[in-house]
């Protein structure tokens, strides 16, 4: 009697082990800590939490460790965590301009109450190696224009065999900020030149599309969240796409701000805000045109993007994508992808896109089989029909 | 603020509940399901969950299981018609570990079979429960890709563009050149994706006195059929629908009957062709039913001879 | 708390308790007309039949709201479905995604519930019918998806007209609510999929 070689389940337990060597890679090297990772990497930790929808950098730090830093992968270990968490209820909304500001910068005034503070940033540094990180324990001081130099461009050149090291342009922790900084779509708001941020009819609770399904048109919650958890380069693509013309907008980024915002909780059984902590918070806000309309005077149009950690590109293309999306609720034609909820929102997941893109690795054989029959029996039968009326060619129709 | 749950004496896995879904997320799924049920072939919308496992790799079919199996259950799971496919052997590993699933391999023993492409050769009974990983719910999707378009379409009974898309490969080839997912309709009323099935498994759709619930995790739909449904591969009067052949009976079991997958034997173009349903193949070998080349594919290992293993 | 005295328990294991009366249900719908018992365990309050109570603890919750007959919805049964699911009792039938009635009072009508919408006739309400009996009544030839031919039921204690209501619920396919007839520990499902026929 024969039975089919099984082999499946051996050779499953094997990947297992593989991935578990190829994660330490060479033993002589030190195995990196969850804390490092969160400590040293935590630009890319705040991207696995913002596409995990989690906000708990430990955890990503872990994530990224067992994903060997791939971010798609260690969002993915965040997301499938955090179904599984129980809900005790929503927070207070967040108010981020009681921000402990870190940086802020606006693009629309050159000065303005709090000022702007530049904060850590790369935005200013040249991308030249920084070799000295090679060797551990470097002083850890961030690469950027020498200010001896910063007058005469183009003579730091010199500079090319020891790049200067110096402090940031602006620090914060040197220089007292001001304890409030108004957000500038609100400065704006108070010349009546903005539109407003007006709740839908009743506020309801927003949209919550990691539990409910989601319906076409969607809402702006419903955008937003989606955004929110959505891939930077995906919205990064869709953002640069509207700048370039496949959108009709012309933003200008009213402010950009990073810091921590406490966040509170009502407990049913307290009745009042209790202060569960602070988080980190990237929020920027895109001033566009509008041309107004015979009920609503001109006024400037807000896109919104908002994003855990220090996360400017991802929270300045949502904003992009947030205004683009609009164009329903403004009466534009939504002409172009970033404009159409449907593409934006079916997909900008990136662990959804990745999971179906991947699938494609898996057997298909039995689909594939019914196109091979199909394709052969089609090319007999033409070949049949050759031989019978040879003079008679037909042509394959269209 | 992160709640970290973890079962005593165990530090490294959280505890999850039966069937790895919180019962709130069952009881969504099993409301979707009795809608399902009393609207077949339409597509309920659902609240479909993160999963451990990537979506596209049968998160839909998963969820289904986990809302409805129980310690009474038997559980089968087949990609490919297989039960020692990868992914088949991966979700079996999940509901052994997560539910405790009593599994097994013989199709007539199982109350559940969840599956990614096949209907098995054996005829489903009464009691079973089919369950089919979907990858694209919407059989009007490659027409139009708006969801807000299609849903309309579905409403109003609105097929015309089907009907279009299949005359046209009809002038085009001289029939239908849809293989698999071949687009079905449901009770008369809703055309239905069967799944990523081929064409030749659809008829053991029509009728069948087991319940099949579909769920496509990724697009968050769950539809189904019950027991004794009309199921009709769309076609036309003058081009009937008919399933895939094949010249040659199983290389294994000489079965003449059943889907068959072609393995290539060499790089001279040789190739033998292998029931797709395993366990079908090897009841019948164990029933003594011999195909012509049992013992060349003894021989390359594709099957192994038990007197030699044992 | 003084309403844990008033309130009878739940489920003592709601996993596998909700999953077997889930199946029973699910039983129900696929193959309407078959009886499917349901055993949950429990003691059901005052006006609900254990199979009502068991199918409401399985399947609502806060995201399901219930309509009850105004005597049950102020009574221990209210209470009970409040306590248990902590879903919202409405007034509408309208509004509700589960409602309970008593297959022999004259009113609301299966019109006055939501039948869906078009698009979505996934959002419709489930009515469970509480009934008398499920023989003695006029009988009834039940056909279309899960049912092999036809199927024969007579519950007893359905209003003058019920039926006629049944089949014009029917009519309106796929819009159109899910009905559960329910009595003792006891279902048998009539979706909106079965048709109606007279006594075979």
């Amino acid at each position: 009697m024969y039975v089919a070689v099984k082999g499946g389940e051996a050779a499953i337990l094997a990947t297992h082990e593989r991935v578990a060597e190829a994660r330490r890679g060479d033993a002589a090297v030190p195995e990196i800590s969850v804390a490092q990772i969160r400590e040293q990497q935590a630009l890319a930790c705040a991207r696995v939490m913002n596409e995990g929808s989690l906000y708990d950098a430990d955890l990503a730090a872990l994530a990224l460790k067992q994903a060997q830093g791939d971010v798609i992968e260690a969002a993915f270990l965040m997301r499938a965590y955090r179904t599984t968490l129980p809900r005790f209820g929503s927070s207070e909304p967040l108010d981020t301009a009681k921000m402990a500001i870190r940086r802020r910068v606006s693009a629309t005034y050159k000065d303005l109450p709090g000022g702007q503070v530049l904060g850590p940033t790369y935005d200013y540094t040249h991308r030249l190696f920084d070799f000295a990180l090679m060797d551990e324990g470097a002083p850890s001081v961030m690469v950027g224009p020498d200010p001896t130099t910063s007058g005469r461009e183009g003579a730091s050149g010199a500079n090319a065999s020891g790049v200067a090291r110096v402090e940031p342009e602006h620090d914060g922790l040197h220089a007292p900020l001001d304890a409030h900084m108004p957000r500038v779509p609100d400065i704006l708001g108070a010349e009546g030149l903005m539109e407003p941020e007006i709740a839908p009819e009743g506020d309801p609770r927003p949209f919550d599309l990691t539990r409910e399904p989601v319906s076409f048109p969607a809402d702006r919650d419903v955008r937003l969240q989606a955004m929110a958890r959505g891939d930077e380069g995906f919205l990064l693509g869709l953002g640069y796409s509207v700048q370039r013309g496949f959108g009709g907008n012309h933003p200008f980024v009213g402010e950009i701000r990073v810091g921590e915002v406490s966040v509170e909780f009502v407990p049913e059984e307290l009745g009042f805000a209790v202060d569960l902590g602070e988080i980190t918070l990237t929020e920027c806000q895109m001033v566009n045109q509008f041309a107004g309309s015979k009920d609503v005077p001109p006024q400037f149009t807000r896109g919104y993007g908002l994003a855990f950690g220090h996360s400017e590109r991802k929270a300045m293309s949502m904003s992009l994508v947030d205004r683009a999306l609009k164009a329903r609720e403004f009466g534009e034609a939504a002409e172009y992808p970033a404009q159409q909820d449907e593409f934006v929102l079916y997909h900008s997941d990136n662990v959804e896109a990745a999971g179906f893109v991947e699938h494609l690795k898996l057997p298909h054989y039995v689909d594939f089989q019914g196109e091979l029959e199909l394709i052969r029996r089609i090319r007999r039968e033409r070949e049949a029909r050759l031989a019978a009326e040879p003079e008679t060619l037909p042509e394959a129709a269209e | 603020m992160t709640v970290h749950q973890t079962l005593p004496g165990d530090e490294t896995s959280p505890a999850y509940n039966y069937a790895y879904l919180d019962e709130q997320t069952k009881r969504m799924i099993r409301r979707a399901l009795l809608k399902a049920v009393a609207v077949p072939g339409y597509q309920v919308p659902f609240g479909s969950r993160e999963m451990p496992l990537a979506r596209g790799w049968g998160t839909g079919g998963i969820q289904v299981t986990a809302a409805i199996i129980g310690p009474q259950d038997t559980l089968k799971v087949i990609d490919q018609g297989a039960d020692d496919t990868t992914n088949a052997v991966s979700i079996r590993r999940f509901f052994e570990k997560t539910a405790d699933a009593r599994t097994t391999e013989a199709t007539e023993q199982a109350t559940i079979i969840q599956t990614r492409h096949r209907i098995p050769e054996a005829p489903l009974q009464a009691g079973q429960i089919m369950v089919y990983q979907v990858p694209q719910p919407e059989p009007l999707r490659k027409l139009e890709p708006r969801e807000a378009e299609t849903r309309k379409m579905h409403a109003w009974a609105e097929y015309g563009l089907m009907q279009v898309k299949l005359y046209e490969n009809i002038a085009r080839f001289g029939e239908v050149t849809t293989t698999y997912d071949y687009p079905v309709m449901v009770n008369g009323r809703y055309i239905m994706a069967p799944s990523p099935i081929p064409k030749f498994d659809n008829p053991k759709m029509h009728m069948s006195p087991a319940l099949q619930l579909f769920g496509a995790g990724r697009e968050k739909r769950i539809y189904a059929l019950p027991p004794h449904t009309s199921v009709r591969s769309l076609d036309f009067e003058d081009h009937p629908f008919r399933i895939q052949s094949w010249n040659e009976p199983c290389a294994l079991c000489a079965a003449t009957d059943s889907y068959l997958d072609e393995v290539v034997i060499d790089d001279q173009g040789s190739r033998m062709f292998v029931c797709s349903d395993s366990h079908h193949c090897e009841t019948r070998r164990a029933a003594g039913h011999r195909g012509a080349m049992l013992g060349d594919a003894a021989a390359s290992g594709l099957v192994a001879s038990e007197e030699s293993t044992s | 708390m003084a309403t844990d005295t008033l309130i009878g328990a739940g489920f003592t294991d709601p996993v596998f308790q909700s999953q077997a009366a889930f199946r029973a249900l699910l039983g129900a719908l696929s193959e309407p007309g078959t009886l499917q018992a349901i055993h949950g365990g429990i003691a059901p309050p005052e006006g609900l039949h254990a199979a009502t109570a068991t199918a409401l603890l399985t399947l609502a919750d806060y995201e399901t709201p219930i309509w009850l007959p105004p005597a049950l919805r102020d009574g221990p049964a209210g209470a009970w479905l409040r306590f248990h699911c902590g879903a919202a009792l409405v007034e509408e039938p309208r509004r509700a995604a589960f409602a309970v009635i008593d297959g022999a009072a004259l009113a609301p009508q299966l019109t006055d519930f939501d039948p869906g919408n078009d698009q979505f006739p996934d959002r419709s309400t489930t009515i469970i019918v509480q009934c008398a009996a499920f023989h003695g009544g006029e009988a009834v030839t039940l056909s279309g998806p899960g049912i092999a031919t036809r199927r024969e039921i007579a519950p007893a204690g359905l209003r003058p007209g019920f039926w006629a209501e049944v089949a014009a619920n029917n009519a309106a396919y796929p819009l159109g609510v899910d009905l559960l007839l329910a009595h003792g520990d006891g279902v048998i499902g009539l979706p909106r999929s079965t048709q109606i026929g007279g006594a075979a």
